[in-house]
């Protein structure tokens, strides 16, 4: 078919348009052009990156170290001391400018974080934040009425147990220590691993025990 | 201007880390610029938090595509105060982009004309 056709113009039209990628999506693409072009970032950077934080840096690294601190009296010590120096030592640092915070939850005291500014967090050990965690609604009600907003996540504190909200910045960000639950005696590194959840190093959930519901 | 009174769903979401490929792109952006020291991360934070404001103060939807989007414009604006490559620069190159991939046949990969 050679002739023209206004129908089948129109088709090719919105076919080629729906090549074109979003409007901010373009922006993106300039950005990334002009700063690699000027060599003030290398693209294998970037690739490495958005490889890294998409498929492989999950909250595991951080859930590692809470484990370990569960099993290890010294290596807790040294966590709540220094958390960025641990990281560091376990090659899980991010920005070296950032530091790194934690927070012990006991039987008195249950931490959760937030970025009341933007959205700062660990996310070299934490792998990349929840939406709700950058939420506007997150950010300024966790502070307003934590035991609120916990309860919505499903966390129950009891009346003795106070609620500490740390906000995070670009140069602290903090990890919650989740408390090591009963029944998990002589439980081996990886197993009490895979206990410990994103949301429980963020401080959005407090029970870990394999035993009150699914280890997920 | 104040932030919405309805309980936000704080629902686990395990789907896709990104949405968008893009979403992770100006992330990886942003870390990049940040580690070759071409501004702070404090500047990266407060960029970010003013953009936010910015949003939440016009009522812009609190969701995902939104907070992306704070970021993106949050950079567009270091990159301006920061670098070399103001805003006018940025428009120009945004636009070519959309030219190459309007006049690049499928199936061929889309490149900048010189």
């Amino acid at each position: 078919m050679t002739t023209f056709d206004s129908d089948e113009a129109a088709k090719v039209h919105r076919q080629l348009h729906h090549a074109l990628p979003s409007d901010p999506a373009l922006r993106v693409k300039a950005l990334e052009s002009l700063v690699v072009e000027r060599g003030m970032v290398a693209p294998e950077t970037l690739d490495a990156w958005v490889e890294a934080y998409s498929e492989h840096i999950g909250p595991k690294r951080g859930a590692e170290m809470v484990a370990r601190s569960w099993l290890d009296p010294s290596f807790r010590a040294r966590l709540l001391e220094d958390a960025a120096a641990v990281a560091e030592e376990l090659g899980f640092q991010g920005h070296a400018s950032a530091h790194l915070k934690a927070v012990e939850n006991t039987d008195r005291i249950h931490n959760v974080v937030v970025c009341t500014l933007c959205s700062c967090y660990p996310f070299s050990i934490l792998g990349m934040s929840p939406s709700w965690y950058k939420s506007a609604a997150y950010r300024s009600r966790i502070v307003r009425e934590p035991r609120k907003v916990l309860a919505e996540f499903g966390v129950e504190l009891p009346e003795g147990v106070a609620v500490r909200v740390w906000d995070s910045t670009a140069e602290l960000r903090y990890l919650v220590v989740p408390q090591r639950p009963a029944g998990t005696e002589g439980w081996s590194l990886e197993q009490l691993t895979a206990l410990v959840t994103r949301n429980a190093m963020i401080g959005t959930e407090r029970d870990l025990s394999p035993y009150v519901k699914g280890a997920a | 201007m104040s932030p919405p009174d309805a309980p936000a769903p704080f629902t686990d979401d395990s789907g896709p880390v990104f949405d968008e490929p893009w979403h992770a792109q100006v992330l990886a952006l942003a870390d990049a610029m940040v580690a070759a020291g071409h501004f702070s991360a404090a500047d990266w934070a407060e960029a970010l938090g003013a953009a936010r404001a910015a949003a939440e103060a016009r009522a812009a939807p609190d969701t995902v595509e939104g907070y992306y989007l704070c970021a993106l414009e949050a950079l567009e604006g270091l990159l301006a105060r920061h670098t070399p490559i103001g805003a006018q620069i940025q428009r120009e190159r945004k636009e070519a982009w959309s030219r190459a991939y309007l006049a690049t046949p499928h199936g061929r990969p889309v490149e900048l004309g010189r």
